[in-house]
């Protein structure tokens, strides 16, 4: 069979049911068999948009999303998807087409090093030259992509590849001899961290992004309540422990909670899960491990000692370790805790900020309309995020309830993400509302995408929260440049209502509370997509707030 | 700061000289030198990275080059319990005629070995560890050295250790 078959038929053997794609010239022969397969394509406006939906359907059902782009341009307009999966370690495979074997390196047509462009930010990447080689290399791609800390793998099929006729053998399995995704968590390593963990007095559990991948969900909250300990995130790790949880302070950070931020940067122990310690977490590195014992669990054996000093360090899968805890602590039966003081004084703190942190006045204010949402939005749906002021006052202001729901661009920031990943998790969870908390500048960025969620029946909530402003820009002008504003303002353009009408979808623009509450419903009730545009005071800022290069304990709160 | 010398088992397949050189790009480290020739096993080739950091960097580099797909095995060689070698290659200028003779001498003092002797210019190799070399070229300079080309290092641990 032809290299392009063997490539679909390897995809139908790895499950695939959705491929998110744009044909061209160098792919038209994959696509050529794609119409003759049950799998369903879905067509995008600009590849970025295909790469962000197949990473939205990866995170949410841990498989490897697809997306399909061509040579040259289609190749380099999934640049950006690639580093952001990558970035946060999210499972997906995508299959670019190439200008054929013999003119690679004459600068042909729409050639571009698509595999030399894309070495950074991926995984690991193929470049098959033969079509009979198609079948393993799919396999692996998956396999790498999907195991261990996941990411971005890519195959790039020259197009003669794709037509010739090969004698074509499917494996079962594949081993990749340098490649070990998994090593088991050292016992003793972990008798050590129980042991630190025991004997500190007032110690915290940050959950991050690991949680989430591995769904590490109950067995973190069984250790948090088995020691009675507080729980803090990341804010990729946002929703790995449930946010109305009486344990849970919410993501530390930039724009951290004040009683997360406060509290992590009170305590003397913590115990890190799946994190990578990233600057926009911590803040400054050296003030954030002075004075406190760090037991990390990570996957990654990169991950320890590279942004943190580890006192003990647990590498393996972070659900795999998290049992090991458990089984160790239940047979060692621990005293409950012998840091009460210590919890009392935790809840004093976080009634304390829940009370006390200023909120701004007003109808339509970011607290108020993210709290709405919240409201209104069954427990279990999924959101994404784009990235900016919205992004983080859905941190502070939304909380969420079920586990793992809650997904956003943390790593790379990518402005645009948000709703083609949300058109992606709706793919793979149809059943499910899927909400993307948005703002004007980067919905702006991917709003081309509401041709495909109408078309291929894929509807989501665009809540767009907007400032016509290029709101996180613009805070930084007023607090760090003196009020000296440039390039932010978007002078109230484009007219989202019209603009979501004018792709079949359904545009509302809202005033007030009541509104919001009666547009969401009627967003979560649409056979469509549903731009909610809910315009905010461009001056409102996103507080508490630590300035970059200072320390969590610093945080500008509101005045 | 430490030195340090990196021995890479990999894959012997195009494009992995580029994914390591890459990587040390990436993560902003220095490659001091580098040498690659493949192993006994056609399959392998080894790298000699050496490289100049402080331990928390080379830690760094050490772990992210052992997550690479395409590297099968990493290790940091200890210099003392190594052996480490480099080849270098001067052509230095002879001015004068006690030039030649002085030269001969500092090559025999060395173990270099002599090639290309001719009126103006002299020419000397050397397989030594890099301080041996620095220290050679150090002597040479006052005669003034019109090329230099070095291999990079190659390096095995010794057996037993």
């Amino acid at each position: 069979m032809s290299g392009a078959k063997a490539l679909i038929k390897a995809l139908e053997k790895q499950g695939v049911k959705e491929i998110f794609g744009l044909p061209g010239g160098a792919n038209l022969p994959m696509y050529d068999e794609l119409f003759k397969s049950d799998i369903r394509h879905i067509l995008v406006r600009h590849e970025q948009s295909a790469a962000h939906m197949a990473d939205g359907f990866g995170r949410v059902s841990r498989r490897a999303g697809v997306c399909f782009a061509t040579s040259g341009p289609g190749a380099t307009n999934i640049v950006t998807g690639l580093a952001t999966a990558q970035a946060d370690s999210a499972p997906m495979v995508a299959i670019t087409g190439q200008v054929p074997l013999a003119m690679i390196g004459r600068d042909a047509f729409q050639e571009s090093d698509i595999i030399g462009i894309a070495n950074p930010i991926v995984k690991y990447s193929f470049q098959p030259t033969k079509a009979s080689e198609i079948p393993e290399v799919v396999k692996k791609g998956f396999y790498i992509a999907e195991t261990g800390r996941p990411g971005a793998v890519l195959l790039d099929i020259p197009k003669d590849v794709q037509q010739n006729e090969a004698s074509v053998e499917f494996p079962e399995e594949v081993k990749i001899r340098g490649y070990r995704p998994w090593t088991d968590p050292d016992v003793t390593a972990i008798e050590k961290a129980i042991k630190l963990l025991l004997s500190s007095t007032k110690p915290v559990i940050l959950a991050g992004g690991g949680v989430i991948i591995s769904s590490a969900f109950a067995e973190l909250q069984s250790l948090a309540e088995l020691l009675m300990i507080p729980v803090v995130t990341t804010f990729k790790g946002k929703g790995a422990f449930a946010e109305n949880h009486p344990l849970s302070l919410g993501p530390i950070g930039m724009h951290g909670h004040a009683e997360a931020n406060k509290v992590m940067s009170e305590c003397d122990c913590v115990l890190a899960i799946g994190t990578r310690f990233s600057d926009r977490s911590v803040g400054r590195f050296d003030e954030f491990e002075k004075n406190l014992k760090i037991i990390h669990l990570d996957v990654d054996p990169a991950e320890i000692g590279k942004n943190q000093t580890t006192s003990v360090a647990v590498v393996g899968d972070v659900k795999a370790s998290l049992r090991i805890f458990l089984r160790m602590l239940v047979q060692k039966a621990p005293q409950k805790s012998d840091h009460n003081v210590w919890l009392k004084h935790v809840h004093e703190v976080k009634e304390y900020w829940r009370q006390n942190l200023k909120l701004r006045p007003g109808e339509l204010t970011a607290a108020r309309i993210l709290r709405k949402l919240r409201e209104v939005m069954p427990a279990e749906s999924i959101v994404t995020t784009e990235v900016g002021q919205h992004q983080m006052w859905a941190s502070l202001f939304y909380d969420v309830i079920h586990p793992g729901t809650f997904f956003s661009s943390t790593g790379l920031g990518t402005m645009g993400w948000g709703f083609p990943a949300a058109i992606g998790a709706k793919a793979a969870r149809p059943d499910l509302p899927v909400v993307d908390i948005a703002g004007d500048g980067s919905f702006n960025m991917t709003e081309n995408s509401l041709a495909t969620s109408v078309l291929e029946n894929l509807p989501v909530i665009v809540f767009l929260v907007n400032n016509y402003m290029l709101g996180m820009v613009a805070q930084w002008q007023r607090t760090f440049y003196d009020r000296r504003m440039i390039g932010v303002d978007q002078k109230h353009c484009p007219d989202y209502v019209r603009l979501a009408e004018s792709y079949g979808a359904q545009g509302i623009r809202v005033g007030n509370l009541e509104e919001l509450g009666h547009a969401i419903k009627a967003g979560l009730k649409s056979d469509v997509a549903t731009v909610i545009d809910i315009p905010i005071d461009p001056e409102e800022d996103v507080l508490p707030f630590v300035a970059p290069g200072t320390s969590l304990k610093d945080m500008i709160l509101p005045s | 700061m430490v030195w340090a010398i990196l021995s890479l088992l990999v894959e012997n397949k195009p494009g992995i000289l580029f994914k390591v050189t890459h990587l040390f790009r990436s993560k902003n480290f220095n490659i001091d030198s580098i040498s690659v020739g493949v192993t006994q096993n056609p399959e392998f080739s080894k790298m000699t990275i050496t490289t100049i950091g402080d331990e928390r960097q080379i830690e760094q580099i050490v772990k992210q080059l052992d997550k690479m797909i395409d590297t099968i095995e990493v290790k940091r060689l200890d210099d003392k319990k190594a052996v480490y070698r480099e080849l270098v290659l001067f052509r230095v200028k002879i001015s004068k005629a006690s030039d030649s003779m002085e030269i001969s001498n500092i090559a025999n003092a060395f173990g270099a070995k002599i090639h290309d002797a001719r009126k103006d210019s002299i020419m000397l190799e050397l397989s030594a560890s890099p301080d041996q070399i620095t220290n050679l070229e150090e002597l040479l300079r006052p005669y003034d050295i019109l090329d230099i080309a070095r291999t990079g290092v190659a390096a095995l641990q010794r057996a037993g250790d």
